[in-house]
């Protein structure tokens, strides 16, 4: 178990993204320009191809990985995670072997399959079967592997009667369900995955999930890329945060989440552009500490600016440091009344609590509509506050956290009840 | 799972320079090229009313047109063969040329959505029209049988040399497929640019006219172009116009092993940036 499956050495890899092109005002110029065109766009081409390490201050090009260096043990399931443009995709793709590195090494032991699209290859006018063999030989199955996992593939997209009809008259959910199922039958060593789970409805989306629950429980290496912390956060047993082609932190995956989920917050105030809307909220803050304890409460204004008079519906949301929710309430919802506002600025305060809530990192968001019907304004996540070791009895005795046994602590009474 | 045998390391890094055919690999992803073939056959002709007939159809209206133009109003010597009979043994070949030819060149851009998301050996993308277009090639011959029947000309005792004329046919297709779909994928232009090549491969080739009609002093020179020897190898083992022309056999075999061997080194030279810009 404690052997290396993937070692990373300082791997990057540039990108040339090409200048844009000057554009001639004048006539002449544009004439020259075309004239001239054919040996500007060859040697634009050319270079394409042509990039080292050489190139890396050259203007036209990005670092899509910058000296990224990891470890992955046998057996592993590890997140990568990261704001679009960090790097994520590409790691996969050199590691899987569809594009080089431009400099920095890598070592994989045993054999890879890479899930960076689900249905990659298939072909409309081919039947499911046909396009369950074609796929699955582009994933690297051989004939005999998915010969014998044809039927099991079947049952798993649930597609069983269509399965000789030409793909494309499958409605779309169908397509991607036998896509999944294919590619869910893989069993190499070492799987990449991207961003595959958010596929078909949401029945089926429960059962892909729990298929990559299997496969990270079977003893696979799994390198998993997601936006979808929850997902992430039940599958993984370590992260790894990229941003703008570095790593930025890693180690156990609820600290890297709460470190990702944190960095894109504005922490425990914001202030926010007035919108076109009749009213729109422009800031807020959590008045007191932004760390709390279990069975706390918090406290947060909110300012709102309006133009007219209205009644307004205001809801928070509370979210785990997943994204995942936790809890939400309004004064609409929970004392059936709307909040009166006035034009221009007005501020509310509100407080919350007692929070029955876990150690960990929290964040709310606010929607703010009109009389409960047009909306108005949503924000997402931007106060964020902590709530410290959790112990609910006051005793000192502290729920561990890498249990990740959800949000809440609900308090109970247990007694031996006699015979 | 059986994991007794310790995993294969791959070591991932940049490479340059040349590299040679892995055909261990090659061999592990058999039944990919197979799937791809089998592809390529199925989709060609669906939806379509003719279907396989297609592969009739064209090489036949061809042939038609060329008996009139060429042979009828122009003229052209057929060796003693009626013109369409002369014609036609040629355009059977030739029609696999162009399109395992075509199909070749612009296979790895009609495949980058694979290319960017999933690795095999890139080479099989351009092998496998060369492959598939065979079987449209082996109904055109069929249709060049009863064509012989007809005509009641049978095949002399060269007809055992077909297979290698086969051979060179595809090997050469495949070699300027190898050639030109990696120039195809980084410089959008040879699609264009192939359409006139191909017209211009065309009336090169003896498809219209006999290589009788070439120079004594010429011929040697000519017979490194593949599809000379290829097509005049068709006609002498099938129609029996000339003794097997080996000596423009000869040198088309060459010319066709020396671009299907750099060929396969310019394209593994390539193939690991094909991603990149595909």
């Amino acid at each position: 178990m404690s052997e290396i499956a993937i070692s990373v050495e300082r791997l990057s890899k540039l990108y040339r993204i090409g200048l844009k092109d000057q554009i001639q005002e004048t006539l002449v110029g544009t004439v020259v320009d075309f004239v001239r065109s054919p040996a500007k766009n060859f040697r634009r081409l050319k270079k394409l191809t042509n990039i080292s390490p050489d190139d890396a201050e050259a203007k036209d090009v990005i670092w899509a990985l910058r000296d990224v260096s990891l470890n992955v043990m046998q057996g592993e399931v590890l997140g990568l995670i990261g704001p679009n443009g960090a790097g994520k995709s590409t790691l996969l793709k050199i590691l899987a072997g569809i594009t080089e590195p431009t400099s920095g090494r890598a070592e994989v032991r045993g054999r890879v399959a890479s899930l960076l699209e689900v249905g990659t290859g298939f072909h409309p006018d081919l039947t499911g079967r046909e396009n369950v063999y074609l796929n699955g030989t582009i994933l690297g199955m051989t004939k005999g592997e998915i010969d014998h996992k044809f039927d099991e593939i079947v049952a798993f997209s649930e597609v069983e009667k269509f399965i000789d009809t030409p793909v494309k008259r499958y409605s779309s959910g169908m397509t991607v369900r036998l896509a999944f199922a294919v590619a869910a039958h893989l069993e190499p060593e070492i799987l990449l995955v991207d961003e595959v789970l958010a596929v078909g409805d949401f029945r089926f989306q429960r059962k892909c999930a729990g298929k990559m629950g299997d496969v990270a429980g079977s003893g696979r290496t799994v390198l998993f890329v997601s936006h979808n912390m929850a997902a992430i956060g039940s599958l993984c047993d370590r992260g790894v945060l990229l941003g703008e082609g570095a790593v930025l932190t890693h180690g156990r995956i609820d600290d890297v989440v709460s470190r990702y989920i944190s960095e894109g917050l504005s922490g425990s105030e914001f202030q926010e552009e007035t919108t076109d809307e009749l009213a729109c909220i422009v800031g807020g803050r959590i008045v007191g500490s932004d760390q709390i304890r279990f069975g706390d409460f918090l406290t947060f204004d909110l300012d709102i600016v309006a133009r007219e008079k209205l009644s307004a519906s205001l809801m928070w949301r509370l979210q785990d440091a997943f994204g995942a929710p936790v809890a939400v309430g309004s004064p609409h919802l929970q004392l059936g009344k709307y909040q009166e506002v006035r034009p221009g600025k007005n501020r509310f305060c509100v407080k919350l609590g007692p929070l029955p809530l876990f150690e960990g990192a929290y964040s709310l968001s606010f929607d703010l509509n009109h009389a409960g019907t047009q909306h108005l304004h949503r924000l997402e996540s931007r106060l964020r506050f902590t709530v410290l070791a959790c112990d609910p009895a006051g005793i000192g005795a502290v729920l561990p956290s890498r249990w990740r046994a959800g949000s809440i602590v609900i308090p109970f009474e247990i007694e031996a009840v006699p015979k | 799972m059986n994991r007794s045998t310790s995993p294969p390391v791959r070591i991932i890094e940049r490479k340059s320079g040349w590299r040679a055919l892995d055909l261990r690999e090659l061999f592990l992803y058999r039944d990919l090229f197979r799937f791809l073939v089998y592809r390529d056959v199925m989709v060609l002709y669906k939806q379509t009313i003719l279907g396989f007939g297609w592969a009739v159809v064209r090489p036949v209206l061809s042939m038609i047109v060329f008996s009139v133009v060429f042979g009828r109003l122009a003229k052209i010597p057929s060796d003693g063969i009626p013109y369409p009979l002369f014609s036609f043994a040629a355009l059977v070949p030739w029609t696999y040329f162009q399109s395992a030819v075509t199909g070749s060149t612009t296979s790895l851009v009609a495949s980058t959505h694979l290319i960017s998301r999933v690795y095999f050996p890139r080479i099989i993308i351009p092998l496998t029209p060369v492959i598939a277009g065979l079987v449209d090639f082996a109904i055109a011959l069929v249709v060049l049988g009863v064509m012989m029947a007809l005509y009641g000309v049978t095949p002399t005792i060269s007809v055992v040399y077909l297979p290698l004329m086969i051979l060179i046919m595809a090997l050469t297709a495949a070699s300027v497929g190898l050639w030109l779909s990696v120039f195809a994928i980084q410089y959008r232009d040879v699609r264009f640019a192939l359409q006139f090549v191909i017209q211009l491969l065309l009336y090169a080739a003896p498809v219209v006219w006999p290589a009788s009609l070439i120079p004594e002093q010429y011929r040697v020179f000519y017979g490194f172009y593949p599809m000379a020897g290829v097509i005049e190898g068709f006609r002498s083992a099938l129609l029996g116009t000339h003794p097997m022309p080996w000596d423009l056999i000869a040198a088309g075999s060459f010319t066709a092993a020396v671009l299907f061997v750099s060929g396969v080194l310019h394209f593994r030279r390539t193939e690991r940036v094909i991603a990149d810009v595909a």
